[in-house]
């Protein structure tokens, strides 16, 4: 069983808490003790950036974070050094690397690398269904899960490629935009609903993710878990209190209903 | 997507997920347009009496050789940018858009998009790196005369590159409303295609041309290549002629051997950017590299993906030219013709002179993409005042 569904089955009614780390930034030590913090912290997967120069993908906080980590010179390889290093600590938390198509085309045996590493998942930000199949055949050859991205405006179509392709979770994306915590999502119960028709994995929200309130907004409509990025790498380039906010999400987390 | 949008093994759709529904609307907005005696009498008649066209074909009187300059400097807005912006225009209002968004270097594409903004109604929002906004206060200063909002990119590099950036990542929060008008061949399909067939105008005149003023087709084409569209607007209807050699020129800065040049397919490696399988400037993690050009329209990391496939097919062959190469045929083309050209079409010139050196009797074709008044007071910095 993989790690992604040893997880899910753990978490039996309770939502999923993803944390998303730039590794790298703002070096290699800071971004592995971040790694072990907001584990410890309470969150149940982790989100890792591998860095790239031109991330179109990403808002002002996460592009800030990439080019902290390539200023201060750091590889994929240091990048795969610290999926290791997490992974000898922490076997049982899942791992997904988010990343951009050129960091992964100019690496051959990309995917056999980041999985020897013990990365779980593979998720490439401009690489839409439309283009996936020849990644996710290498990524399955390899033994990492490929993940996918549904829009709330994704055609049907598509979304049955999501469905077939995406295998550890997918990742929902129910605004238009960029990563940020500028505005908050609006979690779209259709989008869940589209899903769960079509067999897909586990959704879960990410982008707009930085208050308890919308962990629970994302759950109720029908999500199995959220992944926090920009908030969390906001805090931790501020000094603020990350284990503290991590663990005000992960209680947002946890079944109402069962609690009483 | 109806077409696979692919030359070879290059080009393809490498955006977010979210961007491929604006893609396919464009694609079959292209289309269906294609097929339109509408869209393409409304189109020619803007050509026509709005733009300029067709451009002369020059025969140069006192350079050697037997050079033809396909005039696209005397287009209105001073470069072929004008042919295609018409286009993406007329097809923006079709879609029922109410917004552009574009990407500058230095600021040519940006003021074509301005021009179309103020002429067919749109607002108008243009993306330019803050190094560049520095660097052309008068192409600024030209934009917002024409009615469009600058905004300076401080990402990155802030130049050109990190422009397409955010106009990507604008266009991926307001494509409802908004159509992003990309400046060149490049980037995710139907960017390639629609781009090409909006220029392909330059060589299908220039082709007439050349049979009426020389009786038959010209044993080179030159053009020069950043992102790529002048030289596949040039190149598209000779393709097919086997005869003729298709050269593409690129910007080899400071030397080709260095690392401060735009020589994406002298020297890039094939990768992924802005949308694009294509050659790239890149180090070996595939972090994209800087570029160096004096001129601004050659600076970029990437190419249009079928210059890639031209390439690697062996169609099309593609050489460099250094800065003070260009900057010399530029001079030449003043000093001998009257003609001050742009500086990236001076290194097409400056390849276009080689070829004469070595062929005398070649006819050459080369594309003059835009005019030079916009280098102007760059020129005098470099040549000195007193030259």
């Amino acid at each position: 069983m993989s790690r992604y569904s040893s997880m899910f089955d753990r978490l039996g009614g309770d939502g999923a808490l993803g944390a998303f780390v730039m590794l790298g930034d703002p070096d290699v030590e800071r971004s592995a003790r971040l790694l072990a913090d907001v584990v410890d912290a309470g969150a149940d997967m982790i989100e890792v950036g591998i860095p790239f120069s031109d991330p179109v993908a990403d808002g002002p906080v996460i592009q800030a974070a990439a080019q902290r980590a390539l200023t201060a010179g750091v590889r994929v390889d240091d990048c795969l050094e610290l999926i290791a290093g997490f992974r000898a600590r922490y076997r049982e938390v899942p791992v997904g690397i988010l990343t951009y198509a050129n960091i992964v085309v100019a690496r051959p045996g990309f995917a056999r690398d980041a999985a020897e590493a013990g990365a779980d998942s593979l998720l490439i930000a401009d690489v839409p269904t439309l283009e996936a199949e020849r990644f996710t055949r290498d990524m399955t050859q390899a033994g990492i899960e490929p993940v996918l991205i549904a829009a709330a405006n994704t055609p049907e179509r598509a979304l049955q490629r999501v469905a077939t392709l995406s295998k550890a979770y997918t990742y929902c994306v129910s605004r238009t935009g960029i990563t940020g915590t500028h505005a908050s999502g609006q979690f779209d119960k259709q989008l869940i609903e589209r899903l769960k028709q079509a067999g897909a994995a586990p959704p879960i929200f990410g982008f707009g993710i930085s208050k308890p309130e919308h962990v629970r907004d994302a759950l109720r409509a029908g999500a199995r878990g959220v992944i926090c990025g920009s908030a969390i790498v906001d805090l931790a380039t501020t000094g603020g209190d990350v284990r503290g906010f991590v663990q005000s999400l992960k209680a947002a987390t946890r079944n109402e209903s069962a609690a009483q | 997507m109806r077409l696979d949008g692919r030359f070879g093994r290059f080009g393809g759709c490498y955006v977010p997920e979210i961007l491929v529904p604006a893609l396919e609307q464009l694609e079959v907005a292209f289309l269906d347009a294609q097929n339109d005696d509408s869209f393409r009498s409304e189109l020619s008649s803007l050509l026509k009496h709005y733009a300029g066209r067709p451009t002369p074909l020059t025969r140069c009187r006192n350079l050697p050789g037997n050079i033809y300059l396909k005039r696209e400097d005397l287009l209105h807005g001073g470069a072929h940018k004008t042919n295609q912006v018409l286009g993406q225009g007329l097809l923006a209002k079709r879609m029922g858009k109410k917004r552009l968004i574009a990407e500058t270097g230095a600021g040519q594409h940006g003021v074509a998009t301005a021009i179309v903004g103020a002429l067919l109604g749109f607002e108008t929002v243009i993306y330019m790196g803050a190094e560049d906004v520095e660097r052309q206060q008068l192409n600024v200063f030209r934009m917002q005369l024409m009615g469009a909002r600058v905004i300076a990119v401080e990402s990155g590099g802030r130049t050109l590159k990190d422009a397409i950036n955010e106009a990507l990542r604008d266009w991926s929060a307001s494509f409802q409303d908004t159509h992003y008008l990309l400046g060149t061949a490049a980037g995710p399909h139907p960017f390639p295609t629609m781009v090409r067939e909006f220029q392909r105008i330059i060589g299908r005149e220039a082709r007439a041309q050349l049979i009426e003023q020389l009786g038959r087709l010209p044993d080179a084409v030159v053009a020069c290549v950043g992102g790529g569209s002048n030289a596949i607007g040039l190149f598209a209807d000779f393709i097919d002629d086997a005869d003729v050699r298709l050269v593409g020129v690129e910007a080899a800065g400071r030397g080709l051997d260095g690392e401060q040049h735009g020589a994406t397919l002298r020297r890039g490696t094939p990768g992924i950017l802005h949308g694009a399988e294509t050659f790239v400037l890149q180090d070996s993690d595939g972090q994209i590299a800087d570029t160096w050009s004096v001129s601004a329209g050659l600076d970029y990391p990437a190419v249009g993906p079928e210059h890639a496939h031209l390439k690697d097919s062996g169609r099309a062959q593609y050489v460099g030219v250094t800065d003070a190469q260009a900057l010399s045929a530029f001079r030449a083309l003043a000093e001998s013709e009257g003609i001050l050209c742009a500086f990236e079409s001076a290194h097409a010139v400056a390849h276009a002179l080689r070829l004469a050196e070595e062929e005398p009797h070649d006819a050459i074709l080369v594309g003059l993409s835009g005019r030079g008044d916009k280098d102007v007071a760059q020129a005098q910095q470099l040549i000195g005042p007193s030259a």
